[in-house]
Order: C-alpha cells, then sequence, then structure tokens
C-alpha cells in the first residue's frame, strides 16, 4: 500500500501553485500586504497566498478512509508527497514570478507589477529570492505532510489552534473592543499591535485553543442530551430555560460590543429577518425568488414617505408605530401582486419574473415619473427615528435599533418555526417536494403558494420600515438587485429550510464580509468581497450543499447516496438507518 | 411556546429599557442641544483660568503625549475610488505639511470608506462617532453617504468637512434657504451644484446663445440634482429645456433616449453622467436624425482619460470645479498648487486620477488651523471646545489651493469657480485638460 | 410525470379568483397597450414626438440589440435544454469573449494594423473572442458543473450565481476596474448603408447580418452534424442517449462549446456596436438574455433567437410607442420596466413562453 501516487502529488502541486498564482494575479497579495495578523511575521496577504500550501500537502496522500476499511499505514512518505506538492506549488509561483519580472504585461493585467514580483520573492528580486518562492511552499507542503504523522486527536487540536489564531487576529476589532468595553484596554494595547496579534499573544491563544479543545470536545452533544433528555415536561422547561439564556445573552450583546459592532449587528439583524423571510419562500415553498428586495423597498418607501417631513408629496409625517402596519400592509399587497401572476410558473420562470419584478420596484421608486411621490433619485430624506418612551431609536443609537433588529428577528423566527411546523409548513413541504403529487393529495397549492409569498413579504417589510428609520433616508441604490442575490447566499450559506442555518449564515456573510453597501468586519476585503463570496457559494455548492447548518431532512436528501453507501459497508448492513429515495427535491 | 413569546417581549422591553438609560447618559451626546443654543454667545467660552469649562457640546481632551485625532472618509473601492482616493491623499498631504497642531501630532487612523452610497456613509460615520477622541472628519466623497453620515457626526458633536460633495440639500439653495440634510457641523470645500447649473446654463444661454436645450441624468443623486439644477437656471434665463429624460446606470443602447431627445429638437444636450454611459452616448448621438449638430455638454464626471480618448468626444464641453490652480497658494501651509502636485506625484507615483485633491487639502488645513486657534492647554491636558470650533471654522477665511475660502452660514466655504473645457483632440486629451472656454465665478 | 392526467388535476383545483384576476392583467394589459399607443398616434399627428424615420431607427437598434441578447439567449436555452438548469455565469462566458477580444484589437489597433486590415483584424478579434468564450463556458462546466449533473436543480443554478461574481471579479482583478474602449471601426462601416431601400448604419447592418449567419450555422450544426444530433439525444433523455452509445459528457461539454462560442461573437458584435466592456458589461446582457430565452420558451433554440429580438424591440421602441402616449415623463427610464411587464405579460398569456409548447408538455418548465 506504501506507494507514492506522483500523479496525485502532481495533480495537488499544480492546484496549490495555480491558487497561489491566482491570489497574486488577481492582486488579493498586494491588496492584503499591509494589514498585519500576526506582528511583525504574517500578513493576511501572505497568509491568502500560502493558506493552501499546507491543505494541499495533506490532502496529496490523503486517503479517504470508508467504514469497512483499513486505514493505510503512515509513515515517511506522507511527509515526502506533501513537501514534493508544495515543491510543485513553488515552482509554479516561482515561474509566475519570472516571467512577470521579464515581460511587462501592465498595460492588460494591472497588477503584474515589479512590486508584487518583490513581494513573491519576499523582497529578494529575481533570481535571489526565486528559491525562497520555491522553498517557502515546499516547507508548508511538507508541515502539510507532518500532520499526517500525528495522532488524530492531536491533529485536529493543532489544526483548530491555527483556524482560532487566524479568527482572532481578523477580528481584531471585536476581541479589543469586548477587551476594552470591559475595562481591560490595557491587555488589548498589549495584545494586538497595529491591528495584529503580536507573535507571544498567537502563541498563548493557540496554547489556550489546544489546551481547552479536548476538554470540550463532544460537550456540546453530551449538553444537548442532558437538556433534551429526560420527560417531556422536563424537557419543556429545559427549552424554555434555554430560551431565557439566550436572551439574557442576548441583551447583554449591544451593552458589550459598543456602538461600533452593534451597527454591524444591526445590520446583520435586517439581513437576517429578510433571510427568514426568504427562507420560506426559497427554503419551505421551494420558490427560487430573485427579486425579494421589491418587499423590502416598498416596507422602507411606505415608512418613508409616510413619516417624513420632506415627503415629496404628503406631509402625513406619522409616527414610525402609524407606519409600520401601513408598510405590513403594503408589502402584503406587493406579496399578492407579485405572487398571483408567477403562481402558475415553475422554477426557472419563477426566478426571472420575480427577478423582473424586483428590477421594476426599483426603477419605478427611482423614475423621474413617480418622483413626485418618491423622490427618484433624491430618495426620501429626514425620516424621524422610532419614537419609543421620552427617546427616539434611530441610526445614531444603534444599540437602540439592534435591540429592535433582535425582538423581530426573535419574532420572525418564532413566526416562522411556528408556521414550519404547522398544516401551512407541511403543504409547502409538499410543494417543494412534488407540486403535482401535492395537488394530488388535497393540497391548495394557490393559497399555499400565495401564503409564502405574503409571510415572506411581511418580513422583507418589516425590514424595510426598519430599516428607514435606521437610516434615516432611502435612497433607490439600497434596492439593488445584488441584495436580492446576496440575501439567497445568506439564506444557502447558512442552510436552507433551517432557521439557525440563516442566523450563522448572516452573521459570517454580513457581519464579517460584508453586504452590499455595508461593511463587514472584514472591511478590508472590500474590493473582492464579491470574489470571495462568490467562490464561498461555488465551494458549499460543491462540497456541503446543505449549508454550514443544515436542515436534518435536506442533509438526508442531498447526501442519500451517501449515506446508503455507508450503510452497504457497514459490516452489520442495517440499511433500515438510510432513508432512501430522498432526491428530486427543488 | 407562547410563553416563550411572552417572556421575549417583556426582556425586550427591559432591554430597550436598559438601552435608554445608557443613551442618556452618554458623556458627549446632547440630542438637539446644538440647535437650541445660539453659538455666538455660548461659543468659544474657554476661559484663562486654571479649569476647562466646556461648552454645550463638549470638548476633546488630549492628554498628554497623545494625537490629536481626525478621520478621513472617502470612496476608496469601487467605481468611485477614482475621485475618493485622491481625497484621502490630499488629506494625508495636509497632515504633512501642516505638522503639529497645537504643539501635538495628529493622527488621520484608518481611512475609512463611504462606499458612496447612505448605507456606507451610516456605517463609516458610526465608526467615527464610537470614538470621542475625534474632533473632525474629511469626507465624504459622495453626497448620498453625506445625508446618512453628516447627522451622526454633527450629533456626536464633531465637525465634517466635505471634499468634493456638491448636493445643494447638504447646505442651502443658495437664497438663504436651508437644504434638507444640512447639519450645523457640515462644511464642505467643494463647491454647490446650484453654481455649476447656473454656470452651464449661463454657458448655453449666453455664451453659446442658444434658446433650446435638453439634459439627460443618469439616477444617480448627484446627476440627477445637477440636471435639475440646470433646468432650473436655463429656464430662468429664458432658454427652453425640450426634453428632460434619463438612463439607467448599466444601459448600452442611447438610440431609443436619444430619439426621445431628438423630437423636441435641442440645440444643446446636457448630460452630466458617468462611464461607460456617457460614451455610449456620446457614440450613439451621431447617428440619430436631428441631434447630428447639437452641442454636447457632459461634466467632470466624463473627465477621465477612457472618455476623452474617444474619437467621438472630440467637440464636447465639459464643466467643472475651476482646476486651473495656477500659482495658487495655501495661505497657512504655504503650499503652492504646482508644488502640492509634484508632492502628489512624488508620493505616489501617479497623477491624481479626480479633480478633488487640492479640495481635500485644503479643508484639512481649514480643520487643523481652526483646532490650532480654539485648542487651550490647561495643567497639561489640550482641550479643544467642540462648539468653539465650528464658531472658528464658521470665521475660516484663508486662501487655498482651490482659491479664496470662507464659510457661509450653511457651510459652503469653496470658491465656487466653475469652468467649461472643450475637448478639441482626443488623441492628445491634455489640451483638452487645459483648454477653458468658459469660466464662472459667483 | 409527464402523463396528461397529473397536469390536469392541479388545473381542475384551482379557484376562480386566481383566473379572474390573470383575465382582468389581461385586460387591463390590452386596453393599456392600445390606448398608450393611440396617444403617441394622436401626438404623431399632430407633429409631436418621432418622426418616420426616427421610428425606423428605433427599431433597427432595437433589433440589432435583441440580435445580440438572441445570441447570448442561445446558451443559456442550449444548457437549458441539456442540463435542465440556467446557467446564470453565461453573461460572464460573453463577457470574457469581449474582453480577451479588446486587448487583442488594442494590440492591433497599436501596431497600426486595424485601419490598414480591418477585415482581417475583426476577425481575429473574433476567433480570440470566440476560444475565449468556449474556454471559459468548458472551464466553468468541467469544474463546478460536472459534479452537480444529478443534484437538485437549484444546486447548480445557486453555483452559477457564484460562478458569474468570481468570473466578474477576477477579470477586475485582472484587468482592472475601468470601462476599455475598442478601436473606432472603420468609417465605411459607421456610415449609412443602403439595405432595402432602407438606410441602416453599417455596423447595425453587419450586426443583424452576422447574428442570422450565425443563426444559420448553429442551426445546421444542430440538425445536420453528428455532435448535433447527440446534442438533440441527450437534451431528449439523458439515460437513453446513453444507452445508444453516446457519449454523455463529451456531449455536454460539446454543448457548452458552442454556447460559449455563439456568446463568444456576441462579445465581438458588442464590441463594433458598443464598443466599451469591462468587467461587469455582461451581468446585465446575460440576464436580459435569460430573460429573451425565456420569453420565446426556453430550451427552444428559434425561440431564443426570436425572444432575443423580441425583448430588443421592446426595450428600445416600447418606451417611445406605449408609454410617451401617456404623457409619462423620462420614458427611457423606464425601458427594463417594458421589458420586464413584457415578459410577465407574455407569460401570462403563455405560460411556457412563445415557443415553448415542447417543454411544456414535457412538464419541464
Amino acid at each position: 500500500m506504501i506507494t507514492i501516487d506522483m500523479r496525485r502529488m502532481l495533480r495537488w502541486g499544480m492546484t496549490a501553485g495555480g491558487v497561489m498564482t491566482f491570489t497574486a494575479a488577481v492582486g488579493m497579495l498586494e491588496a492584503f500586504e499591509d494589514r498585519l495578523l500576526i506582528y511583525p511575521v504574517l500578513s493576511l496577504g501572505y497568509l491568502l497566498l500560502l493558506w493552501f500550501v499546507p491543505v494541499a500537502g495533506y490532502q496529496s496522500s490523503n486517503v479517504a478512509v470508508l467504514e469497512g476499511m483499513e486505514a493505510p499505514p503512515r509513515g515517511l512518505h506522507n511527509v515526502i508527497a506533501g513537501a514534493v506538492t508544495g515543491l510543485v506549488g513553488g515552482v509554479v509561483l516561482a515561474l509566475f514570478a519570472i516571467v512577470i519580472n521579464a515581460f511587462d504585461l501592465r498595460d492588460v493585467f494591472v497588477p503584474f507589477s515589479l512590486k508584487l514580483v518583490g513581494l513573491l520573492t519576499y523582497g529578494l528580486g529575481v533570481p535571489e529570492g526565486l528559491p525562497y518562492a520555491v522553498l517557502a511552499p515546499a516547507a508548508l507542503g511538507l508541515v502539510g505532510g507532518l500532520m499526517h504523522l500525528l495522532p488524530a486527536s492531536v491533529r485536529r487540536r493543532v489544526i483548530l489552534a491555527v483556524e482560532w489564531v487566524v479568527v482572532v487576529a481578523l477580528l481584531e476589532q471585536v476581541f479589543s473592543q469586548i477587551l476594552r468595553q470591559i475595562r481591560l484596554e490595557v491587555v488589548a494595547d498589549r495584545v494586538f499591535t497595529l491591528k495584529a496579534l503580536e507573535w507571544w499573544a498567537a502563541l498563548a491563544v493557540a496554547a489556550l485553543v489546544a489546551a481547552v479543545a479536548e476538554r470540550t470536545r463532544g460537550g456540546f452533544g453530551r449538553m444537548r442530551e442532558r437538556l433534551f433528555a429526560g420527560d417531556p415536561r422536563q424537557r419543556t422547561r429545559n427549552s424554555a430555560w434555554m430560551a431565557v439564556l439566550v436572551l439574557v445573552f442576548l441583551i447583554i450583546i449591544p451593552q458589550l460590543l459598543g456602538s461600533l459592532l452593534s451597527e454591524v449587528l444591526a445590520n446583520v439583524g435586517l439581513f437576517l429577518l429578510m433571510g427568514l423571510g426568504l427562507n420560506i419562500v426559497v427554503g419551505l415553498a421551494g420558490m427560487l425568488d430573485l427579486g425579494y428586495v421589491a418587499f423590502f423597498a416598498v416596507g422602507a418607501y411606505t415608512v418613508g414617505v409616510l413619516t417624513s417631513p420632506l415627503s415629496p408629496r404628503f406631509t402625513l409625517e406619522w409616527s414610525w408605530w402609524a407606519a409600520l402596519p401601513v408598510a405590513i400592509l403594503t408589502s402584503a399587497l406587493a406579496g399578492l401582486l407579485v405572487g398571483t401572476p408567477v403562481i402558475r410558473m415553475r422554477g426557472d420562470y419563477l426566478a426571472i419574473v420575480t427577478l423582473g419584478f424586483g428590477e421594476i420596484v426599483r426603477i419605478l421608486f427611482l423614475s423621474d415619473w413617480l418622483s413626485t411621490t418618491f423622490g427618484g433619485a433624491q430618495g426620501v430624506q429626514n425620516i424621524p427615528g422610532i419614537p419609543l418612551g421620552f427617546t427616539e431609536v434611530s441610526g445614531v443609537g444603534p444599540e437602540g435599533v439592534l435591540y429592535f433588529a433582535l425582538f423581530f428577528v426573535l419574532l420572525a423566527a418564532w413566526i416562522s418555526w411556528s408556521l414550519q411546523e404547522s398544516r401551512i409548513g407541511r403543504a409547502w413541504t409538499a410543494l417543494r417536494e412534488d407540486e403535482t403529487v401535492a395537488a394530488a393529495m388535497g393540497i391548495n397549492i394557490v393559497r399555499a403558494k400565495l401564503n409564502a409569498f405574503i409571510v415572506g413579504a411581511i418580513l422583507a417589510g418589516f425590514a424595510g420600515a426598519l430599516f428607514a428609520a435606521k437610516l434615516g433616508s432611502v435612497f433607490p441604490s439600497s434596492f439593488e438587485l445584488l441584495v436580492s442575490i446576496i440575501i439567497l447566499v445568506v439564506v444557502i450559506v447558512g442552510g436552507m429550510g433551517n432557521i439557525p442555518g440563516v442566523a450563522v449564515g448572516a452573521v459570517v456573510l454580513i457581519g464579517v464580509l460584508g453586504g452590499p453597501n455595508l461593511p463587514g468586519l472584514l472591511a478590508e476585503f472590500a474590493e473582492f468581497k464579491l470574489l470571495i463570496y462568490g467562490a464561498l457559494l461555488v465551494f458549499m455548492m460543491l462540497r456541503k450543499p446543505e449549508g454550514l447548518v443544515p436542515s436534518v431532512r435536506r442533509s438526508r436528501e442531498l447526501h442519500a447516496d451517501e449515506l446508503t453507501q455507508d450503510a452497504w459497508l457497514d459490516k452489520s448492513g442495517t440499511l433500515a438507518e438510510a432513508p432512501g429515495g430522498g432526491r428530486g427535491a427543488g | 411556546m407562547r410563553r416563550v413569546g411572552l417572556v421575549s417581549l417583556c426582556l425586550f422591553l427591559v432591554a430597550v429599557g436598559c438601552g435608554e438609560d445608557q443613551m442618556q447618559a452618554g458623556p458627549d451626546d446632547p440630542p438637539s442641544a446644538t440647535s437650541a443654543v445660539d453659538p455666538v454667545e455660548n461659543g468659544g467660552a474657554a476661559p484663562e483660568g486654571s479649569e476647562f469649562v466646556p461648552g454645550p457640546l463638549g470638548a476633546v481632551e488630549v492628554a498628554p503625549g497623545e494625537e490629536i485625532q481626525i478621520r478621513s472618509v472617502n470612496s476608496i473601492t469601487g467605481d468611485v475610488a477614482s475621485l475618493g482616493t485622491p481625497n484621502q491623499r490630499g488629506v494625508e498631504l495636509a497632515l504633512d505639511d501642516y505638522g503639529p497642531v497645537a504643539g501635538r501630532a495628529v493622527s488621520m487612523g484608518t481611512p475609512l470608506d463611504d462606499l458612496c452610497s447612505p448605507d456606507g456613509g451610516q456605517a463609516a460615520a458610526q465608526t467615527v462617532v464610537a470614538d470621542p477622541a475625534v474632533v473632525g472628519v474629511i469626507g465624504t466623497t459622495c453626497s448620498a453617504a453625506a445625508v446618512a453620515a453628516a447627522p451622526l457626526i454633527s450629533n456626536a458633536g464633531m465637525v465634517m468637512i466635505a471634499p468634493s460633495n456638491t448636493s445643494p440639500a447638504l447646505t442651502s439653495d443658495l437664497a438663504g434657504t436651508q437644504g434638507s440634510a444640512y447639519q450645523p457641523g457640515y462644511y464642505r470645500t467643494s463647491h454647490n451644484d446650484l453654481f455649476q447649473g447656473r454656470a452651464v446654463a449661463l454657458f448655453v444661454r449666453n455664451h453659446l446663445g442658444f434658446e433650446r436645450a435638453a439634459a439627460i441624468h443618469d439616477g444617480d443623486p448627484y446627476t440627477q440634482g445637477l440636471t435639475e439644477a440646470f433646468r432650473a437656471a436655463f429656464e430662468e434665463l429664458g432658454g427652453e429645456i425640450t426634453t428632460f429624460t434619463a438612463v439607467n446606470k448599466g444601459d448600452t443602447d442611447m438610440i431609443a433616449v436619444l430619439t426621445e431627445v431628438a423630437a423636441g429638437g435641442p440645440q444643446a444636450l446636457f448630460f452630466p453622467i458617468f462611464m461607460p454611459e456617457g460614451g455610449f452616448i456620446v457614440q450613439q448621438v451621431g447617428g440619430v436624425a436631428g441631434l447630428e449638430d447639437a452641442t454636447l455638454i457632459v461634466s467632470a464626471a466624463l473627465l477621465v482619460d477612457n472618455f476623452m480618448e474617444l474619437s467621438e468626444s472630440e467637440g464636447v464641453y465639459i464643466s467643472g470645479p475651476d482646476l486651473r490652480f495656477g500659482s495658487n497658494r495655501n495661505s497657512i501651509t504655504g503650499r503652492t498648487a504646482e508644488g502640492l502636485l509634484a508632492e502628489y506625484v512624488a508620493s505616489y507615483g501617479e497623477e491624481p486620477s479626480g479633480g478633488y485633491w487640492g479640495h481635500a487639502y485644503d479643508a484639512t488645513v481649514m480643520l487643523l488651523s481652526a483646532i490650532d486657534r480654539v485648542a487651550v492647554e490647561v495643567e497639561g491636558t489640550l482641550y479643544i471646545d467642540r462648539m468653539a470650533l465650528r464658531n472658528e471654522m464658521d470665521r475660516s477665511s484663508l486662501d487655498g489651493i482651490i482659491g479664496p475660502i470662507s464659510c457661509d452660514e450653511y457651510g459652503d466655504c469653496g470658491s465656487q469657480r466653475i469652468t467649461v473645457l472643450y475637448n478639441t483632440d482626443p488623441r492628445n486629451i491634455e489640451i483638452g485638460k487645459n483648454n477653458v472656454v468658459f469660466d464662472f465665478a459667483p | 410525470m409527464t402523463s396528461a392526467a397529473a397536469t390536469r388535476l392541479p388545473r381542475r383545483r384551482r379557484p376562480g379568483w386566481v383566473d379572474s384576476f390573470l383575465l382582468a392583467v389581461r385586460i387591463a394589459a390590452i386596453v393599456l397597450l392600445i390606448w398608450g399607443i393611440a396617444g403617441t398616434v394622436v401626438k404623431g399627428i399632430n407633429g409631436e414626438g418621432p418622426t418616420g424615420e426616427a421610428w425606423r431607427d428605433l427599431v433597427v437598434a432595437g433589433i440589432a440589440q435583441g440580435a445580440m441578447y438572441g445570441l447570448i439567449a442561445l446558451g443559456y436555452s442550449m444548457v437549458y435544454g441539456v442540463l435542465g438548469f440556467i446557467n446564470f455565469a453565461h453573461g460572464e462566458v460573453f463577457m470574457s469573449g469581449g474582453m480577451v477580444g479588446f486587448f487583442v484589437a488594442n494590440y492591433l489597433w497599436d501596431i497600426r494594423f486595424w485601419d490598414t486590415n480591418f477585415v482581417l483584424s475583426i476577425l481575429l478579434v473574433l476567433a480570440s473572442s470566440i476560444l475565449a468564450s468556449t474556454l471559459v463556458a468548458v472551464i466553468v462546466e468541467r469544474v463546478a458543473y460536472r459534479p452537480l449533473r444529478d443534484a437538485p436543480r437549484l444546486i447548480p443554478l445557486i453555483t452559477s450565481i457564484g460562478i458569474s461574481f468570481f468570473l466578474q471579479y477576477t477579470f477586475a482583478g485582472l484587468f482592472g476596474v475601468a470601462v476599455k474602449n475598442y478601436p473606432p471601426p472603420p468609417d465605411y462601416l459607421r456610415a449609412r448603408i443602403g439595405f432595402l431601400d432602407l438606410e441602416i448604419e453599417g455596423t447595425k447592418l453587419a450586426v443583424i447580418v452576422v447574428a442570422v449567419v450565425t443563426m444559420v450555422a448553429l442551426y445546421l450544426f444542430v440538425e445536420k452534424t453528428r455532435t448535433g444530433r447527440s446534442i438533440r439525444a441527450v437534451a431528449e433523455d439523458k439515460e437513453i442517449a446513453a444507452l445508444m452509445g453516446i457519449n454523455v459528457d463529451r456531449t455536454i461539454v460539446a454543448t457548452f462549446a458552442v454556447g460559449g462560442a455563439m456568446a463568444g461573437v456576441a462579445g465581438t458584435l458588442w464590441a463594433l456596436l458598443f464598443r466599451g466592456v469591462s468587467f461587469i458589461t455582461g451581468f446585465l446582457p446575460g440576464i436580459k438574455a435569460f430573460t429573451a430565452a425565456v420569453l420565446g420558451g426556453i430550451g427552444n433554440l428559434g425561440g431564443a433567437m426570436a425572444g432575443g429580438v423580441l425583448l430588443g424591440l421592446f426595450e428600445g421602441v416600447g418606451p417611445q410607442l406605449v408609454l410617451a402616449g401617456f404623457g409619462i415623463p423620462g420614458v427611457s427610464q423606464l425601458k427594463d420596466v417594458v421589458a420586464f411587464t413584457a415578459l410577465v405579460l407574455v407569460l401570462i398569456f403563455k405560460p411556457s413562453g412563445l415557443f415553448g409548447e415542447r417543454l411544456a408538455a414535457e412538464d419541464r418548465a
């Protein structure tokens, strides 16, 4: 069994070289070279350049062990394979450096500058730096190969430690802010230099994570078992307590984060609200709506037009509370109007028609024709905040907006959860699985579809109403097609059909990477945000189409084959565990 | 489940209560106090005694050895980066030139991005106001971002000086009416669109002697506002706007819109839009019957190489802020316009890609010198009274790179000079960039 | 699921109000259409609005733009025919052709070859554009779509949205974000040319002629060649095609390649007509072409071309013809509203698109 698969190593090596060359060629190395992660040794640019090499070094000799198979022996050949893989990748990268050094290609390829050559050769230039350009990936590949020699538990800890160090360094803002908020400025100032983690602090974080990792491993599972086992009454009480705990946590969060991070989280909340709505339409009822932003726009414009003293046509100056029901009504109506014509359409037709509706709504709000009502390109300005007792909740105090957003999110989550478990929810699921069969089973297709559209529209209308009060002005540019697509990505990356999944998707994508027109915690990524979005989306679809936090049902559907296969390999041969024939959704 | 819902509602209400308390207790967050206090009577009340008494907006304390904090909020990514990046660099150059303020170094912090949108502007402003040590902001690049950013920054007692906002809503209509988005802490060194609209109208009506003109915008708040200003001014001058219409960003086939315009038989066509739509219009206008001889006028948004190099852009007029800085000299730093441009090229290795670097430079100098004049040092700690700073900004008067700078009561501080350029040779666009055929000063 | 009974069943259950609503929409649409056109005609009689010559130009411009939509739509339709999903990234396939073609054209301009030998230059540009688009289409199929061959159809659709962003911003990173202008075509192409009693701008005529020739070539390819027959067989039924000895994988690659080549042709025509390309050039035309494919009845090649031309006409003529009649200001701003409304109305009248019967019968839409 101990053979060195040359072709496999070459393939992984070329892939690693390709990833590195790509990162450098689109300008990511140069753009992120200034952002230090670990002071003074590692910048974000080099992390992005090199991260894939150890992965490839590990994978190049990794043999998938299915149940019932014997694990192949590990040894020196793994290390050699890793090193060779890295070496191949390094050679590709060095060739790339030689090419940009030799030919002036800047007229065509903007990032191919001599500065890039300098970065690729670690400041030494061609040819002095070339050995380093080759050897650095080789060494990292070797590290990847070495991982095979570690026992599984140690390997897991090392990987976890590395991941955490990167996360802490990347999210410096969050960690230093929390430290400051609990009056530990001293620690924050010592640990972070120039937004980067000090090298000794990085080691400390790694050590801490590695030490803690083993203790809590499986802890969540055990906790869950303890919480949700036992008699039903106990279980209800436990979940109530859990809910209270979560709530208390959510209430403390804004106080802990300060206004800046609250702003980020408030935006997450808005997108989560829309994500929950779209989750009903796409995730539960299986209708691909690419114009979801239209309902968000209708909600925001309704509130804007009714409350603003500068509303072009009306001088109502209603309070937000009075405008909210109207906003809900108008967005529900919009849901009905969009929903009715598309009821008879399926799949792809529905996608393009809803997309068209989204654009129609945006252009109408933008148009000179209706500008006497909606303000056209100048939007509606001076929208007051949400009056609440003696104060006013608006974008000036994002903590207040965050509480509102959290409240609506909880409400929306509760609504969608109840709906999901109700008769309507089962109708949606049936609809998603097979419309014809669902109709044959006596489900009223028209009503089920319209229900989904209207509930989804209302949630987006809520988000829009909140958005208008938060921003204090609405412009048509906030409602572009991209917003619809990003919400869809949030739902899908998080885990379609699953509420916690959507929440995770919103936090990771909107909070960390940033939404359309919104900076996330990693504001540095600005120009490359959508590149990363795209890559992430493709990667998720290929590797984990059920999302980060999958719903059990979808996961089963999408991995039915593998489950069947595993069960077949299983010596006991209990086929009962594999739910068969789940395919054909969507 | 219903009980959980109830509990959550209660907790929510409690939580909002906490939020309120905190908001009210915030040290430098006096809600709407700004409008209640007459600046002249209460501002600048920095007593000479041993204790510093802050004015109604509070004061920034700079402890011994600490730096004075200002921020730059500009569009530094996306399409508008060509405009915002030079703004940010103008701030950096001004900080270097000015040197220490009241004996302290000044820090610009991490450059922030306004993303040229209200959402982005608000998020950036949130970052700024989260740090109470910040005295003032240079930004934003785009008016739409300023509309959302200015209330936050102004309410926090800070000042913001925009180098390239031009929307009248942010200051005034030039006739004494406050703009809808006006904030007391807002200033700008860029011109007000109303001046450019009037300048273009004068150019078309009086200089070219035309009676009939059409205007096209692209749904951007900037282009729409400017065409609107042009329409008003042109009609006031007795001209007739034959068609006022719009294209969408992303449109390519301009035949339809040009046919719509041609039906009115205009002599001139004003379309202050961006690339690539502006390029499509000049390329396709020749093929539309009735517009072959129309005079085309664009704005500084198309003062870019890839537009001016188009062979069809020969004979196009380009209106915009007066960039003939000539021998202008900033009276505070002593830097000349040529010297600043040379320094820019030396520092960043390229010519500025946008026209507002001088405005950003002057804005920064204006802020720093105002801080210099109001800062009071008491026992080693430097105090900068926020109200006093605003009053000092109102009184600012200097000669800048862009010409004379002094603020009106709504924060319009720029020189308001507008020029019209004439692109004569797409093969050598430097000629066109300096070929001023009309200029306007209020 | 193809049995008639299954599709008839839900129809019996539909409550009446949806039908009445749709009927009302239909009637309203027709009334408004006639009203708007009448308004425009009255205006025309009074000497307002565009002249007859201007109307002709609008129609020609609409057809030229529509021909391009049609060429891109072919790629959507072909992929849909074989794989049953919408390849959202096809607009970016088109953009990559236009972008790569630009650098070739720019080089030819720099060495002064473009002026002296325009025909050869444009053929070189066309070849490079086709090559680039085909290559991108095939690589995308190999990397992203092949592993998803049997996944539920939402999955490849969403993957293609991801690919679309990825390609856009890769091109932005590699080549910069600025708009790039092709060198101008020679004067004889830009002048008006007499054609069937009509005076048409040379570039537009060239675009229309090339689009027609390409369409005919594609028709012959699909109908007459071996690969074409395989493509049709795979579109009918993958399993049976495989049993008949057709290499399904290779046929699918061929489909993507042909669709990519069509997009490459569209990229060069774009360069002739509009000249400006940037990394987002593909996005909106891609969506419009998708619309065109649906309008014509997706999966139907002739329908895609017809849908493209119709959509171009709706966009080009619709605002002036219908909306201006109501006295709406700034009608050009609303042309996408007209285009998408037309799509919705067509689908209300004919839920499977204009030429989409075959697919509707098979219940694939």
